[in-house]
């Protein structure tokens, strides 16, 4: 298949998380939807890394799976604080930073 | 043949990305993700990246996955019915309307460029392309800096989620410091302290314990 196809995959799923993020409330579905974007970057980083034909590409796509842990890491620590101060899991009534 | 895989990956891959935008339960949505996941592993192999298929299907679609299904398990998985209802207001269609102009924006960033290499399959492929050998020798040797960095933050992502779900003021009320004799010389088995201080037996054994319970400075001296 040529590159174009898998780019226009990645831009599709792109999309799909974008509009992801911007109408669930949950926070844990917009995390996973915030998932779907990165992933929809790697796919982008690997097409591009087989059409140069070297690995930086690839190199990329690991540092990005590193970033994404990391947002995993410390946005199910945030809602697991949240679900613990009893307050509502809800990103529309969550405002305010200050502790 | 290629084709073939190609459809059947990238209609996974879509599916799973629409089941995680419009599930209702997030359990749900966590297993959607996890087949997108597998779905782009068979893309990464199509695309000749061996090595970040297998770090997706074990870092990903396991280890990451399993952290989210503890905490939507912890959190508890059914939605209120607050969270069930749209957002509010035009929202909902002012954000589809935004990922639709942002796809035919991106489409026409891809298409409209005319690289001639975007229509090809590629460069040729040379044995150990996408390697484990591959990347380990570029993640230490030309991006050495970034796989340093990367790790730092690593570390900095496990101290702040540390924090973020630690236990605020020590130890509750309710748990009470045990003293270790207790359980090492438990009350009516008969010792030299229990005769010296009076009660002993198996009738006494219940007051003894609800006094020292109570006010363990009571206990008879030991």
């Amino acid at each position: 298949m040529s590159i174009q196809s898998y780019l226009v995959v990645s831009a599709l799923v792109f999309s799909i998380g974008a509009a992801g993020v911007l109408t669930r409330r949950n926070p844990l579905v917009v995390l996973l939807c915030l998932e779907l974007m990165l992933n929809a970057a790697n796919i982008a980083l690997i097409a591009f890394s087989r059409m140069h034909g070297n690995g930086d590409g690839q190199v990329f796509a690991i540092i990005v799976m590193v970033v994404a842990a990391c947002e995993v890491c410390i946005g199910l620590g945030m809602v697991v604080a949240i679900y613990r101060r009893r307050l509502p899991i809800d990103v529309d009534e969550l405002r305010e930073l200050a502790g | 043949m290629a084709e073939v895989f190609f459809f059947i990956a990238a209609a996974g891959a879509l599916a799973g990305a629409i089941g995680v935008a419009t599930l209702r339960n997030p359990f749900y949505c966590v297993l959607a993700l996890v087949g997108h996941l597998v779905s782009l592993a068979a893309l990464f192999l199509l695309l000749r990246a061996e090595f970040v298929a297998v770090a997706q299907v074990v870092v990903y679609a396991g280890a990451v996955m399993v952290l989210y299904v503890f905490v939507v398990a912890y959190v508890g998985a059914a939605e209120p019915a607050r969270l069930r209802t749209p957002v509010g207001g035009g929202q909902r269609g002012l954000a589809l309307a935004f990922a639709l102009v942002l796809f035919v924006e991106l489409c026409i960033a891809v298409l409209g460029s005319g690289l001639k290499a975007l229509e090809g399959e590629g460069a040729p492929y040379v044995p150990g392309f996408g390697s484990p050998e591959q990347i380990g020798e570029l993640l230490l040797t030309k991006f050495l800096l970034p796989f340093e960095i990367a790790s730092f933050l690593l570390l900095i992502a496990a101290v702040g989620a540390v924090v973020l779900a630690r236990r605020r003021g020590g130890i509750l009320e309710e748990e009470q410091r045990v003293d270790a004799m207790r359980f090492l010389r438990p009350p009516g088995t008969g010792t030299m302290a229990e005769a010296a201080g009076g009660p002993t037996g198996t009738s006494a054994q219940r007051e003894l314990e609800a006094t020292t319970a109570d006010n363990p400075a009571r206990e008879p001296g030991w």
